[in-house]
């Protein structure tokens, strides 16, 4: 084997007193693609930073070996890190919109690294800024290059920032998290082509908190923990024969081809039946919609975000709700909140008029339905502590029936000391805890979940998705489950709603339609989620 | 890892938030006291009649007898001073509260009043707006005639249509906030989320406001009483002993520095008090 493209022994990097990562040894080969996984905090990103002399102002990094291409790095001065970045190391972060300047033409974007570091001539930067484009995929690069980043779709704007840190042929990429804020198929498609990438020779060094997502790409694997790798080896192995625990909890996280029922997080009991088919169509559900139509003003005539959607929800049933940015799936949401009105259609709650009442007569009504939304931060009053919170959602509580606040923390498995606690103070998944705390506290019949955990770690979300399975053991709720992501849909739904377009391509029952999709869109959604290569070979 | 969690975040919200003042804010505070005392209980700080006139001590420089001297009548300076707080500070805060109110109604229409409304405010604001602050006081001093009640009025007007916008603002933004639509999911009514959401947040910003408007009213107010427009002599106003000294200001520069001074502090002080309770309140948001 030739010499390593980067190796990395006893790296260490601190801030003040305060070690974040702790001796990392590491090396990444060219052609070769080494994933570091772990959860938010685990030190991941800050490696990935210091391997650029970005770790930040007051940091130290100390390393016995750190170089690339036979070069020593350990004692890089600022001016030699700045001819180091993008000629030797590209850099793809997680957020392709702040990492473009949104007032510049992807041309300009991409061909300034090239005249600055490649001396390149003008014409000849153009050139190569075309055939970078062309190489990460990206449709009509004659068209992109004049384009701003603001003109294209998530997807797209990954690909042009891709394209930025490959213009300069660097030997090493390095990814953090490129795929984290991206749809599941256009998330398979940025895998595909980072592999490529890795076949033309470029070493990859892929940074992740989702093993799914990485076990697509990644020839060998790092799982890092607290600062320090916890386990290391090939995909392969370390999928089947994970040796710790942690490692083993982060791939049972994974809720693509888990069943219904199945728990996300080791060691619990299952409380869970199998799901719940459906028999007959003669119960009552306890909400229907009627094709419902919502429409907003869009340049040259009114664009149809929701176009003539019906479904219904029985008691004690999930329904999920799938599809991508932009096929209507939250203006559904907000229309069965009665948060805006349709244009034409109508919701039902209980077989009686919802949608269709003054808010005077509805606003009794409304506790019946509950709902978590996914940036939860934003849902709770900033002045307002955990507990406040929760008392001004049990005032919406038949009398009769009131939880208290240490209730409501306990069923959903939070501290009592939260109670004095700023929502802000929280973790992410925390304050998704509290979201649930209070969309019980009204003692709802049903609840709409909006993404509630898009925006978690896979572990964070395996819990809150365990969660709302219990819950709804326990409480025979209804819910209505939003997500972009069918795996997560498809284990906590009984039956699943495919959208796209602002209408329901397909619908059918969870298995049913994840084993067998009919429509081609439901196919593609089906194959690209993100799911553990161990699984799929 | 949720268990470690709870525990940090508990713990660091139970701590008792211990507020630790800088040098500034601490001499900031000080100062703020010694004129609220002037205002409540000006004996406590000085014993001479600042109108007493004595013929034989005009014009004294600053001695332990007179700590800021005397004027052309012989009037102790340093007790003017004191004097002048209550009018001074009065007029300050009572113009920072009209203006307040008129900013809070103009606000609340153009926030809550449908877009018709939202227009025909926004347009009376961008008139307001057009003048200068100071021009606008004048033109109502023109209209009501000069003294320090229309002084406070003009003051209060030329401010409100600041106060207005940021209102206006605050309410639009909050409307449509994540929080507002989850208390009207939960099913609470308009007054309820009216109260206790949209209103609370509005307004927690302006206490901040407020206090930086205090510092710029004196100023304006002593201006306006500089040029005889507002407090008339012999009331003892900062703004009209300055008026007053300016004849003397080169024999006699104690008659203007002192009031001039505490024009100065009093801005000073209510700045670094606000600047110091924004900061707290980003801190805590």
């Amino acid at each position: 084997m030739n010499s390593p493209l980067l190796s990395v022994d006893n790296l260490s990097v601190s801030f003040g007193d305060n070690t974040v990562v702790h001796d990392l040894s590491f090396s990444v080969n060219p052609g070769e693609c080494v994933a570091i996984v772990g959860e938010s905090g685990s030190g991941k990103s800050v490696t990935a930073r210091s391997l650029l002399g970005l770790a930040g102002a007051r940091s130290r990094v100390s390393a016995s070996t750190l170089s690339l291409n036979g070069r020593d790095l350990s004692t890089a001065s600022d001016r030699d890190w700045r001819r180091i970045r993008g000629s030797q190391v590209g850099l793809v972060l997680q957020d392709a919109l702040v990492s473009l300047d949104p007032l510049r033409p992807i041309g300009r974007e991409i061909g300034d690294a090239l005249r600055l570091h490649g001396g390149l001539s003008a014409l000849a930067a153009q050139t190569r800024v075309l055939e970078v484009l062309s190489q990460v995929g990206m449709p009509y690069p004659e068209r992109a290059v004049s384009q701003r980043s603001g003109d294209l779709s998530g997807g797209l704007r990954q690909r042009a920032l891709i394209a930025a840190a490959l213009a300069l042929h660097p030997p090493l990429l390095i990814a953090d998290e490129p795929t984290t804020a991206l749809d599941v198929t256009i998330q398979a498609r940025i895998l595909d082509l980072l592999a490529e990438i890795k076949a033309n020779g470029t070493g990859i060094l892929l940074i992740s908190h989702d093993l799914a997502v990485v076990s697509a790409v990644a020839d060998r694997v790092l799982v890092m923990k607290d600062g320090r790798i916890v386990e290391s080896g090939d995909t392969r192995t370390l999928l089947n024969h994970p040796r710790e625990e942690y490692t083993q909890r982060l791939i049972a996280a994974v809720p693509t081809d888990k069943p219904r029922g199945t728990q996300l997080v080791p060691g619990a009991p299952a409380v869970r039946t199998p799901p719940t088919l459906r028999t007959t169509d003669a119960i009552t559900p306890v909400l229907e919609a009627r094709s419902l139509v919502k429409t907003f003003p869009a340049p040259g005539g009114r664009f149809r975000a929701v176009n003539g959607v019906s479904f219904d929800l029985a008691r004690g049933e999930t329904l999920g709700l799938v599809g991508e940015s932009g096929s209507g799936k939250t203006t559904v949401a907000r229309l069965v909140l009665a948060l805006s009105t349709p244009d034409e259609g109508s919701v039902l709650l209980d077989d009686r008029p919802f949608s269709e009442l003054r808010e005077r007569d509805r606003r009794p009504l409304r506790r019946r339905i509950g709902a978590i939304y996914q940036d939860s931060l934003s849902s709770f009053d900033p002045r307002m502590s955990v507990r406040r919170i929760l008392t001004d959602a049990l005032d919406t509580a038949p009398a009769d029936d009131r939880s208290s606040v240490a209730e409501l923390l306990d069923s959903v498995g939070l501290a009592q000391s939260v109670a004095s606690t700023r929502p802000l103070l929280l973790s992410g998944g925390q304050r998704q805890r509290v979201s649930i705390a209070r969309a019980l506290a009204a003692r709802p019949e049903l609840i709409v979940c909006d993404e509630p955990v898009s925006a978690l770690d896979v572990t964070v979300q395996a819990q809150v998705l365990d969660l709302l399975d219990r819950l709804q053991a326990e409480r025979g709720l209804s819910y209505l489950f939003i997500s972009h992501d069918l795996g997560v849909v498809r284990h906590m739904s009984d039956r699943i709603a495919v959208m796209k377009d602002g209408r329901i391509v397909e619908t059918g029952n969870a298995t049913d339609v994840f084993d067998n999709p009919q429509h081609p869109y439901t196919a593609r959604l089906v194959a690209d989620a993100p799911r553990l290569a161990s699984h799929s070979a | 890892m949720s268990e470690l969690d709870l525990r940090t975040a508990a713990a660091s919200a139970t701590h008792v938030r211990r507020v630790r003042l800088s040098v500034g804010e601490v001499l900031a505070s000080l100062f703020v006291l010694f004129l609220v005392v002037a205002t409540i209980a000006p004996g406590v700080l000085s014993s001479i009649d600042p109108n007493a006139i004595s013929a034989k001590e005009a014009f004294e420089s600053p001695s332990t007898d007179h700590w800021f001297g005397t004027d052309e009548s012989g009037r102790d300076i340093y007790s003017r001073v004191v004097a002048g707080t209550s009018t001074s500070l009065l007029i300050g805060i009572s113009a920072t509260a009209i203006g307040l109110t008129l900013g809070l109604i103009l606000g609340v229409l153009a926030g809550f009043g449908g877009r018709a409304l939202d227009f025909t405010v926004n347009r009376v604001i961008e008139v307001l707006f057009a003048f200068p602050g100071l021009l606008l006081a004048l033109l109502v001093i023109v209209i009501a005639g000069p003294g320090p009640v229309t002084a406070t009025i003009a003051v209060g007007l030329s401010t409100a249509p600041g106060y207005a916008r940021i209102i206006r603002g605050q309410l639009i933004s909050i409307r449509s906030s994540g929080y507002v639509e989850a208390a009207r999911v939960l099913g609470h009514g308009r007054w309820r989320v009216l109260t206790r959401h949209i209103l609370p947040n509005a307004l927690a910003p302006l206490v901040v406001l407020a206090t930086l408007g205090v510092g710029q009213a004196v100023v304006w107010a002593a201006a306006l009483s500089y040029l005889g427009l507002g407090a008339q002599p012999p009331a003892a106003e900062w703004g009209a002993m300055l008026s007053a000294g300016r004849t003397y200001i080169g024999t006699a520069w104690w008659l203007t520095v002192f009031p001039g001074l505490m024009i100065v502090l009093t801005t000073i002080a209510t700045t670094v008090l606000g600047r110091s309770l924004t900061r707290r309140t980003a801190a805590n948001a």
